[in-house]
């Protein structure tokens, strides 16, 4: 059996890298088809319905699930908790990669993405939430790639750029703590302005807090979620030191999770409850609400407070992928489920099958890159050149 | 550069952010719209839905011929929006009062006193001119559709057959023509007198002479002096503007209201964090460093203890070494003196 893995490793012909390549295919030709057709050659967008799911998706749940290189660099080089420094390594490359993914997914969904830059070099729209999102994600993804740097030139073997960027690594982590509060809480803010289309149940002058306290829960999430996965998949490339910090990772961000899932059901109650909405649970629209909070707030903030109470590390797992799923649930039901509530149904969004497989085509390039970097440069274990160095 | 100057220039950048903005809710003062604006009334009461507007806004805005004719009135049985290829559409309402005579509507950009659609455009491709069109500029747009998940009235439209140029669509209220002096093509179409165009202020008086005269025809209402903080069209109806599928919960604050809060919060997090965050990190550093000495501290304790300990037992052994050599001596000295006397006995 291990003889056969290794084989395959080596022609490169196992099941994940055909069904990959077939993903990548079809995403190929569909990117074919969005750049020659234009967006209503592979979307379901309307005039009604301007935004879908590679905004819901792609973009607002993907910047939330992308956090945890902020939350896991603020916890470890601010909050001096040093136990959990190999967990820094493999959530900033995450966020590094979910961040280019984000960008990448935005250039598929504006009509003319060789003016992203515009905003920058034209004329600034600094009324408009849309541009401290735009401006917070390209500075942030500057400092995600160079605080990710460090790995790749230890790769490289590229030493004095390698310690002058370790150097750096105070400022980029203050740097990244503020630039992640701004640009996690506006993406909620850009909803602000559609009290009249947005359900009043997901609707919130909170809506930057909220998005902002569930960027910390995705973030956390996501950390272990992905950290279960690599032991799982490349535990042969961890180091003892990642080994052995593992469980102390998974129990110590399940039960900071668990806090913070407390937390952000009380201010959501507390929503609720200032704009006086209470009436409203007892609709269909109000039974999903309650499906969001009791299932995927109160119900994962228990199982981790029992996980980590029990010491059961697999079930603290299983509640991370289910938490990472309530985040998406959360960021769908703002863009798509809540959103233009009042229309009738022949006038509402569902996604086409081809925006779905650019979703799925984009996350695979994502699942792809990982793969390829942490094979190949130290992220689940540390350089034997500069062990000691931190 | 120092640290100190970066932060500042970083602080000065978010300040500069809200300096910079258009939003008029930036500020305290009410906005009432330009002085001498011009708008259109639309007296819904007159309005017959004969198309003649839309076919005027297809002819002056030069856009594509429609498969039905625009005097063909079959296509007003369904709900229609405005698209990319009209500006302009109206619509049949059912009449709750008298059943027989329909009620018609014409949708189209309302052109906001304050519209959402350029508060939230990050490139400001949306402009609020003087005259009261709100104008697009396609050279500029990236195409994210903000614009039209803002607006509260659902008007922008998009190309989204265009693969290379695609332009969000909309009405202008006719402003290359307005600015030479021409009636907007649709009012100057209109063969009912149902679209009046002046100036904003003349036509809110007009619509309250108008009300007033005739009290059992209107509602007491003009939708569009006060939504949203007011639009540059005005509308009379006879029923309750909710019967035409117009929205009356929208209420009366500027759209940039909305997200005025949001926008003032960015200068305080980026002069706060850092403060917050080097304390936090500069109390991490301390702690760490006081447990470093405390640790040092307890260790060379330790130590000396240690030493103190294994000095004292040194002593110790040496004083038993002695006293044991001593009497290993005294032990020796008297076996020799014995053996002496034993030998001189013997001897």
């Amino acid at each position: 059996m291990s003889s056969e893995t290794i084989e395959s490793r080596k022609t490169y012909l196992n099941a994940f890298n055909i069904c990959a390549g077939m993903i990548v295919l079809i995403g190929l030709f569909v990117t074919f088809l969005r750049f020659t057709g234009g967006l209503a050659k592979v979307t379901n967008l309307s005039n009604y319905n301007p935004w879908g799911i590679w905004i819901g998706f792609d973009l607002l749940a993907g910047v939330a699930l992308a956090a945890g290189g902020y939350v896991t660099s603020a916890a470890v080089y601010i909050f001096g908790m040093k136990k959990y420094h190999s967990a820094v390594r493999p959530a900033v490359l995450t966020g590094f990669l979910g961040y280019s993914l984000v960008v990448i997914a935005l250039s598929y969904d504006v009509g003319r993405p060789w003016r992203l830059p515009y905003p920058f070099i034209i004329q600034q729209g600094t009324t408009s939430l849309l541009f401290e999102v735009a401006a917070c994600v390209a500075l942030y993804l500057t400092v995600l790639f160079l605080e990710f740097s460090p790995a790749a030139l230890e790769w490289l073997g590229l030493k004095k750029a390698r310690s002058l960027a370790v150097k750096l690594t105070m400022v980029l982590t203050i740097f990244g703590v503020i630039l992640s509060t701004l640009h996690q809480s506006s993406l909620g803010a850009l909803f602000l302005i559609v009290p009249s289309k947005l359900h009043p149940l997901w609707y919130s002058p909170y809506l930057p807090i909220f998005f902002f306290v569930s960027s910390i829960i995705a973030g956390l999430s996501m950390v272990i979620f992905e950290s279960s996965l690599s032991h799982k998949h490349f535990a042969y490339k961890m180091d003892e030191t990642h080994l052995k910090e593992k469980d102390d990772i998974t129990l110590g961000f399940g039960k900071a999770a668990s806090l913070v899932l407390a937390g952000y059901f009380t201010i959501k109650v507390i929503g609720v409850s200032v704009a006086n909405n209470w009436s409203l649970i007892a609709t269909p629209y109000g039974l999903w609400f309650l499906v969001e909070m009791l299932g995927f707030v109160a119900l994962p903030c228990f199982l981790y407070a029992i996980g980590v109470r029990e010491k059961k590390v697999t079930l603290i797992r299983w509640t991370a992928l289910w938490t990472v799923i309530g985040i998406v649930v959360n960021r769908l039901n703002i863009s798509l489920v809540a959103f233009n509530w009042h229309l009738p149904s022949s006038e509402r969004y569902f996604p086409h099958w081809m925006e779905i497989v650019i979703s799925v085509f984009l996350l695979t390039v994502g699942i792809i890159a990982f793969r390829f970097i942490v094979t190949k440069m130290p992220i689940l274990y540390e350089h034997p050149e500069y062990k000691d160095e931190h | 550069m120092s640290r100190r100057k970066f932060l500042g220039l970083a602080g000065a950048a978010g300040a500069s952010a809200l300096i910079g903005s258009s939003a008029h809710s930036a500020s305290n003062k009410h906005f009432e719209g330009y002085p001498n604006s011009f708008g259109v009334l639309h007296d819904i009461t007159l309005c017959v839905g004969c198309r003649s507007c839309e076919a005027a806004c297809n002819r002056v805005n030069e856009l594509p011929q429609p498969d039905v004719s625009f005097s063909d009135v079959s296509v007003l049985e369904q709900k229609r929006r405005t698209s990319s290829d009209a500006f302009t559409v109206v619509n049949k309402h059912a009449n709750l009062k008298n059943s027989k005579v329909p009620i018609f509507n014409k949708i189209q950009c309302n052109h906001c006193l304050e519209p959402a659609c350029a508060s939230v455009c990050f490139v400001k491709a949306f402009k609020k001119t003087e005259q009261g069109p709100v104008l697009y500029d396609p050279s500029v747009c990236v195409g994210c559709r903000y614009c039209m998940v803002a607006c509260p009235f659902d008007i922008p439209t998009y190309e989204y057959d265009k693969a290379f140029t695609p332009r969000v669509r909309k009405c202008t209220l006719c402003y290359p023509r307005i600015i030479e002096g021409l009636l907007p093509g649709c009012v100057e179409s209109c063969p009912t007198g149902a679209l009046k165009f002046g100036k904003r202020d003349d036509l809110i008086k007009i619509a309250r002479d108008r009300i007033s005269k005739k009290p059992e025809k209107y509602i007491e209402h003009i939708y569009g002096e006060h939504e949203m903080g007011g639009t540059s069209w005005l509308y009379l109806s006879g029923v309750p503007f909710k019967q035409l599928g117009m929205r009356e919960d929208l209420g009366i604050k500027p759209a940039p209201e909305y997200t005025a809060g949001a926008l003032s919060g960015v200068p305080i997090v980026v002069g706060l964090w850092p403060v917050l965050l080097t304390g936090i990190y500069a109390m991490t550093k301390r702690k760490e460093k006081v447990a470093d000495l405390e640790k040092k501290e307890c260790v060379k304790e330790a130590i000396e203890k240690e030493k103190a300990d294994a000095n004292a037992k040194l002593a110790k052994a040496m004083e038993k070494a002695e006293t044991d050599k001593k009497t290993a001596i005294d032990k020796a000295v008297k076996k020799a003196l014995e053996e002496a006397s034993k030998a001189k006995v013997e001897g």
